[in-house]
């Protein structure tokens, strides 16, 4: 009897001490994730300009989303798309690939790599854009005009970061420069930490080439990092959507060939006011990453 | 044993992964490495070259990569100057360092208190807990600023020192890493713990915090990375320009270097880019074996 209200009485202190524990991170949580989000899915059902209170208008912003936004359609979309699969994907396999081959080399050499390899993603965007700035600078002295006309290749100064025609492949490069971030790291250490003895079993068994062993052991032996990169992929990517903006230094950029769905969010939300038409474009941009992440979690998630 | 006998047998101790020294094989790894690695730090070398060019070579033509007579002249004129209104830039620095540390220290409490809840404590709510903030993972807070800031309004918080902190807080990253840490402790020491009396912030203190080090570099590294370098928060919800923070000061700098003051703030903007990006570095450098060893508790499972 004693033992039991014992027990009982341990396990409720322990709820109670759990809520105390978890109650700062919840409240944080909830004030800037939780209600934001909500708040965003309420307000993409309402006319809103900041002035007036919210007026309900149903599923209209979404309509006109899909029917009558012409520059969400012909330019946002298909930008962030092109955007998405190069730097998501692309960026995804690079690390891995590098991470792989990182593996193959000893402690130091790898430290080092690993340390080159990672730097750039630990620079924000805005140290960048100096450097960015110079090297793709529209008159001849900027480094890349003065580098192609000295090699002959151009013979007037280009306007990198003002063209239409450049820009999506400037921002594309320089997205995947910066990619190899936390995800490559978890990756790396993923790799590192499989046991040996599981190649030298596939060895007995027939795996010959590195690449069956890329396929039969590592990636199945390390698919909790290789997930945890993959969700990492999927939000840097769409997180690194302010950069066609930061280097064109307008919004919206020129011609609309940088404008990706982030963009379009901030110029209707903060240069517009059409609050309520952001947010509905929001919502759009939360249920991709959303619906990416999912996918991954089909390709990578652990049976057990 | 048999470990040592096949590596013997095969001749493959220095091939394959996580080798002990070099192979004649890992030639072809270095022939990739060596030029992408070159590749990738152009840019950061260009920071680093660039910040003690004087104005001749900043402007010269052809423009030249490495700087040939350096000199901290851009550095005493960086500090020489006074932004546009009057704030020395001395301010913005010291405001980036206080908010960098005191969110960094916040950050660790508020994320690894979470954590210990969410790893070892029992309640009913865990399970759907973690998975809430599971999905969190993917949040992308971009795609929602316009409700934060009317949620940062509400609460009364603009335009004041928290705004750069506590949004940052909330850290779905930092909670997941430090949990799947915590998960390899073995109960067996809390419980002994808890048989000696310990109380439950004893064992948070004593036993879990010393035990997930590791993990807590890496949230100390994240979290100062996403403070440091962010203009946002000083952009968006400050608009008292002695609270705002070193990474907005070089953003209006860069800004500026594209119109009107295309001379005068090449060389500021090149070294104030320089001490934005060298903390980065160094506390990367110092915490990046504890980093790594983080990374293979970062799974999903």
């Amino acid at each position: 009897m004693l033992g039991k209200g014992f027990l009982k009485k341990r396990v409720n202190n322990g709820e109670g001490s759990a809520y105390a524990f978890l109650s700062m991170y919840a409240l944080l949580f909830i004030i800037f994730i939780v209600v934001p989000v909500l708040a965003a899915v309420l307000l993409s059902f309402t006319f809103f300009d900041t002035i007036q209170f919210p007026r309900f208008i149903g599923l209209r912003n979404y309509i006109t989303l899909l029917t009558q936004d012409d520059t969400f359609m012909k330019y946002v979309l298909p930008n962030t798309i092109e955007f998405a699969v190069i730097v998501g994907p692309g960026g995804y396999a690079l690390a891995f690939l590098l991470a792989w081959i990182l593996a193959q080399l000893p402690r130091l050499p790898r430290t080092l790599f690993a340390l080159i390899l990672y730097s750039p993603s630990m620079t924000g965007g805005v140290a960048m854009a100096v450097v960015w700035k110079t090297l793709f600078s529209g008159d001849q002295t900027g480094y890349m005009n003065s580098f192609l006309m000295g090699l002959g290749i151009i013979q007037e100064p280009v306007q990198w970061l003002q063209s239409p025609h450049y820009l999506m492949p400037i921002m594309i490069v320089v997205t995947l420069w910066s990619s190899m971030g936390i995800g490559f790291l978890a990756m790396l250490a993923g790799i590192l930490d499989i046991n040996p003895e599981l190649y030298e079993a596939a060895a007995l068994d027939g795996v010959k080439s590195r690449w069956q062993e890329i396929f039969y052991i590592t990636i199945p032996s390390m698919k909790p990092q290789m997930l945890f990169g993959a969700v990492m992929a999927i939000v840097g990517t769409f997180q690194a959507g302010a950069i066609g903006v930061t280097l064109s230094g307008s919004n919206p950029t020129p011609q609309y060939a940088g404008q990706l769905i982030v963009n379009h969010i901030e110029d209707y939300g903060f240069l517009r006011y059409e609050m309520g038409y952001a947010a509905a474009v929001s919502v759009v941009l939360l249920l991709m990453v959303l619906f990416f992440t999912r996918l991954s979690n089909r390709l990578f998630a652990s049976k057990d | 044993m048999s470990k040592h006998w096949f590596r013997r047998y095969t001749g493959v101790s220095n091939r394959g992964i996580n080798p002990r020294g070099f192979h004649v094989s890992q030639l072809k790894f270095y022939a990739i490495l060596l030029p992408l690695a070159a590749f990738m730090m152009l840019p950061i070398v260009f920071i680093f070259s660039n910040a003690f060019k004087p104005l001749d070579e900043l402007f010269a033509y052809p423009p030249r990569f490495f700087v040939v007579n350096p000199t901290a002249k851009n550095f005493t004129d960086l500090f020489a100057r006074m932004s546009t209104s009057g704030i020395p830039v001395s301010r913005y620095l010291f405001n980036s360092i206080v908010i960098a540390l005191a969110t960094v220290a916040a950050s660790i409490f508020v994320s690894s208190t979470a954590a210990y809840a969410l790893s070892k404590k029992r309640f009913r709510l865990k399970q759907t807990l973690f998975a809430i903030n599971t999905v969190a993972l993917m949040f992308v807070p971009i795609a929602v600023n316009i409700p934060r800031f009317l949620v940062i309004e509400k609460l009364n918080l603009l335009d004041t020192f928290w705004v750069h902190v506590l949004p940052v807080l909330a850290m779905p990253v930092g909670v997941f890493l430090l949990k799947q840490f915590m998960d390899v402790i073995p109960n067996e020491l809390i419980e002994a713990a808890q048989i000696d009396g310990a109380s439950d912030w004893a064992i948070y203190r004593r036993i879990i915090l010393p035990m997930v080090r590791p993990a807590i570099a890496t949230i100390a590294i994240l979290t100062f990375q996403a403070v440091w370098n962010s203009a946002d928060s000083s952009t968006l919800y400050v608009t008292t320009e002695s609270l705002r923070t070193f990474a907005f000061y070089l953003s209006t700098l860069t800004a500026t270097a594209t119109g009107a003051n295309v001379v005068a703030g090449q060389g500021i903007a090149a070294a104030a880019a320089l001490i934005m990006f060298l903390p980065n570095l160094i506390v990367f450098i110092v915490l990046q074996s504890q980093v790594m060893s983080t990374m293979s508790h970062s799974g999903l499972k």
